[in-house]
């Protein structure tokens, strides 16, 4: 029987299964991607950690730094445990092989980024991400560790609020598994894939995990903090790394003036720019003056990107840029130990709201995160495991999921689900992007509701069973609308600005919002409140 | 501008050649994408990043590996599957071959060397290290389709990796595993090489890893391929030369 199953195999999937089975426990890894096509891939600019405490730099200051940044959102107590633990997490990766950046002294080099005056972020040129995830899976390969690549989690299996195990689809034959665990870990990633064509994300980053954990009753929170990168390459929404920043990059006007101090954070730095791109003006990124030997050093990839997608040169030319939707603060509620409201449920990694973030994330906060909640998702699950002698499930669950499948088999569709999932991103980067207000909140709820309604009914024109890829992704839009409610009531009640959340009719951070939002399903309808930061 | 997508449908035992019509000037995978909003939408393909780093979307255009985020199309370019593998739907094929290459070749740390890493040192495995599985490298090596047990280039690249990685200390457990169906069985044609969307240069690894083999005492069983049954001469290796150097940057 499996002890501890885990949905999802970027950095805080593959983290989690390590430790798990570290700890002695059978393990299955189960996700919709092979391992090495997970989103993690993509982080370019680095993962922080205080290396050493000396006069530049120590622990307290990146507590108060991502404190500071989560508006007085995050939970003080989670923040010190990953800050403290930082040089412990970078020092386990670097032990299992990640080749990390070094500086003349032989130590692992560091750099600055946004919203703090220490170099603290660890990088690898700019493939950070990629070496992290591809050693991760190196080792889970060395530890035998099992997958099942290409498996799409469909819902949970929860009897009295206690989680029993998952119902997934193989995408290769369309067949139903029904997968019993005694404890399940969720690392499904991030939402901001809900911003279809204004997003730096995966294609696959579409919330399915904490949909799930949403029908299933956990509790999600903070959905309303959607992060924006400021420099992403205009109108091909692909990232350039704070990094570029942090060596020392400018931002500049039509007129090559700078507008804005680059090492603000993001939110800010990223409403400043959505303002002249909003009253038809270009920004642009100018790196010109870091030299190409500093550019090619690095950051290799991104000079590539700049070359290959807009035919420009960073040595060379201004590179034009606008913000998009980059990163979600929000997600299914973790307590420091990872679990959620859901007895033997864990979440890691971007799916879940584990009080570091709050309001806004610092760069490199995330894949800090990931790892180190990944670690202690895995040990924690392995050990509740561990006092489970026996599962016994019914099987209403999947066959509820069968019926789901079999009517969207049997539908006749009239309704265009591609195009539905453009219509949602542009409506929500307008609408609930970086300045919001409640009349166009409330018009995007409208919307929404209507979406829903019309999705219930339609099915799929292809009914071939074999890699059936519109089943996938119609099952993915129908998990983005079911995002789209919690965050905008959570953007409509929080009366406030804070941190990624502007709102243009309540300009300033009010202490009556001190406090996070919460949203479930109860009995069928939403339940929504704010609930004091512990 | 007119684009032949290769389809295939193991349901309805179809396999074709399809011709649409489409907007020049866009990515392939930006075209895929048209294909199938105006004309299929049951077009099967994978995709992720869409900047060339997750590794999912590589296909052949006119027989060459390319990853369709990073390329552009021409006129009747004809898109295909990646080869050396089945494929399961259209452009879609079968990967889990992947972790049983990587398993056979050893390629992780083994055991950690307390040691310090200068800058020199990370260098030295940067290139290889940049490696995103893309699998264009299995696909454009012609050896597979006269021994499927070959370790193949995109594995022997990662072994090296970790061979000439300093916080190694059991290098030679990795060499070993090399031995079989590894090192000595290339060719040395350098497909690989030229398809690398991340330069990297899996050809000239190979030789590296020879080298490292025989300095480690393992036998060289060069001479013993160059003469022996099989792999003699005259090897046909597929390799189009039109395809020019590199043709995933454009
Ligand atoms: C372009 C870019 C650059 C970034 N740069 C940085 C940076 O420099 N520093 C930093 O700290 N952070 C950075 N981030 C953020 C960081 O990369 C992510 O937050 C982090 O990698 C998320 O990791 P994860 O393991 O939680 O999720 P992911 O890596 O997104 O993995 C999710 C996994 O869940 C699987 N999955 C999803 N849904 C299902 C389902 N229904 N069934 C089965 N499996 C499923 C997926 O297949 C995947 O394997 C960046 C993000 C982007 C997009
Ligand atoms: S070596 Fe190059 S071609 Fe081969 S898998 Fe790696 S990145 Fe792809
Ligand atoms: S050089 Fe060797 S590994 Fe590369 S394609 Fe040729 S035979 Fe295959
Ligand atoms: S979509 Fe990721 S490499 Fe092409």
């Amino acid at each position: 029987m499996i002890d501890v199953l885990i949905i999802g195999s970027g950095g805080a999937g593959l983290t989690a299964a390590l430790n798990a089975k570290k700890n002695g426990s059978e393990v299955l890894v189960v996700s919709k991607t092979y391992p090495t096509h997970s989103q993690t891939c993509q982080a370019q600019g680095g993962i922080n950690a205080v290396l050493n405490e000396t006069n530049d730099d120590n622990n307290q200051n990146y507590i108060n730094d991502t404190y500071k940044a989560s508006h007085n959102l995050g939970n003080q107590k989670n923040i010190k445990y990953l800050c403290e633990n930082s040089k412990n997490t970078l020092m386990w990766l670097d032990s299992i092989g990640v080749p990390f950046s070094r500086n003349k002294n032989y130590g692992i080099a560091q750099r600055k980024f946004g919203g703090t005056k220490a170099k603290r972020t660890c990088y690898s040129s700019d493939y950070t991400g990629l070496k992290i995830l591809h050693t991760l899976y190196d080792q889970c390969i060395k530890e035998e560790i099992e997958f099942l690549n290409e498996h799409y989690l469909l819902d949970l299996i929860v009897e009295e609020n206690c989680v029993k195990g998952t119902i997934v689809l193989n995408m290769q034959t369309s067949e139903l598994i029904q997968i019993a665990a005694k404890t399940v870990i969720l690392a499904t990633g991030g939402y901001a894939g809900l911003y279809h064509q204004f997003t730096t994300n995966s294609f696959v980053s579409t919330g399915d995990g904490i949909a799930a954990a949403f029908r299933a009753g956990a509790k999600l929170s903070n959905m309303e903090f959607i992060q924006f990168h400021p420099t992403t390459l205009e109108n091909k929404n692909i990232l350039i790394s704070e990094s570029a920043r942090g060596e020392g990059g400018y931002l500049v006007d039509k007129d090559g003036n700078r507008f804005i101090d680059e090492l603000k954070p993001r939110d800010e730095v990223a409403r400043a720019i959505f303002k002249k791109n909003h009253d038809g003006e270009k920004v642009y990124l100018d790196l010109r003056h870091l030299g190409i030997e500093k550019i090619q050093e690095a950051m290799p990839q991104e000079r590539r990107l700049v070359i290959d997608f807009l035919n420009l040169k960073m040595e060379e030319d201004l590179i034009p840029i606008n913000p998009s939707a980059h990163y979600t603060m929000g997600g299914i509620e973790t307590d420091i130990d990872a679990k959620t409201s859901i007895k033997n449920l864990y979440a890691c990694g971007e799916c879940s709201q584990s009080g570091i973030h709050g309001a806004n994330r610092l760069g490199g906060n995330s894949l800090l995160e990931i790892i180190t909640f990944g670690q202690v998702a895995g040990k924690n699950a392995s050990d509740s495991a561990k006092e489970i002698d026996d599962l016994s499930i019914s099987d209403i669950q999947y066959k509820k999921n069968e019926k789901q499948i079999e009517e969207i088999f049997e539908k006749e569709t009239n309704l265009d689900y591609l195009k539905i999932k453009k219509e949602i991103g542009k409506l929500f980067f307008v609408n609930v992007g970086l300045f919001r207000e409640e009349k166009k909140l409330i018009k995007a709820l409208d919307y929404i509701n209507k979406k829903k309604e019309e999705i219930s009914k339609i099915g799929i024109k292809n009914k071939d069973k074999i890699y059936n890829k519109n089943l996938i992704e119609l099952l993915e839009l129908k998990n983005l609308i079911t995002l789209c409610e919690p965050i905008l009531l959570c953007a409509i009640e929080r009366k406030e600005s804070r941190g990624a959340h502007y709102r243009v009719d309540f300009k300033d951070k009010s202490l009556e919002y001190e406090k996070n939002s919460v949203c479930l399903l109860k009995d069928g309808k939403i339940k929504n409140y704010f609930e004091d930061v512990l | 501008m007119n684009i032949k997508i290769k389809r295939f449908n193991s349901e309805q035992d179809i396999d074709e050649i399809v011709d649409y019509d489409i907007k020049d000037n866009k990515t392939i995978l930006e075209s895929l994408i048209e294909v199938k909003i105006k004309y299929d939408e049951s077009l099967a393909f994978r995709c992720g990043c869409r900047t060339g780093i997750c590794g999912s979307c590589s296909l052949r255009v006119n027989g060459v590996e390319k990853l369709a985020c990073k390329s552009k199309l021409n006129e009747n370019d004809l898109i295909e599957p990646i080869k050396n593998t089945k494929v399961i739907k259209d452009l879609i094929v079968d990967l889990e071959h992947e972790s049983k290459l990587l398993k056979k070749s050893n390629t992780f740390l083994n055991k950690l060397e307390e040691t310090t890493i200068s800058k020199e040192d990370e260098k030295l495995i940067d290139t290889q290290s940049n490696c995103i599985l893309c699998q264009s490298c299995f696909s454009s090596c012609p050896i597979y389709e006269v021994n499927d047990k070959f370790l193949g280039p995109y594995a022997l690249t990662r072994a090296l990796r970790y061979v000439d990685d300093k916080k190694e200390s059991h290098k030679v457990q990795t060499l070993e595993k090399i031995q079989d169906n590894g090192v000595w069985d290339c060719t040395l044609c350098g497909n690989c090489t030229m398809v690398c969307p991340q330069f990297i240069d899996p050809k000239t690894d190979i030789m590296n890893l020879r080298m490292k083999s025989v300095q480690n005492g393992f036998e060289d069983r060069s001479m013993q391929y160059m003469t022996g049954a099989g792999f003699a001469g005259g090897f046909d290796t597929g390799f189009d030369p039109t395809g020019g150097f590199n043709p995933n940057g454009f």
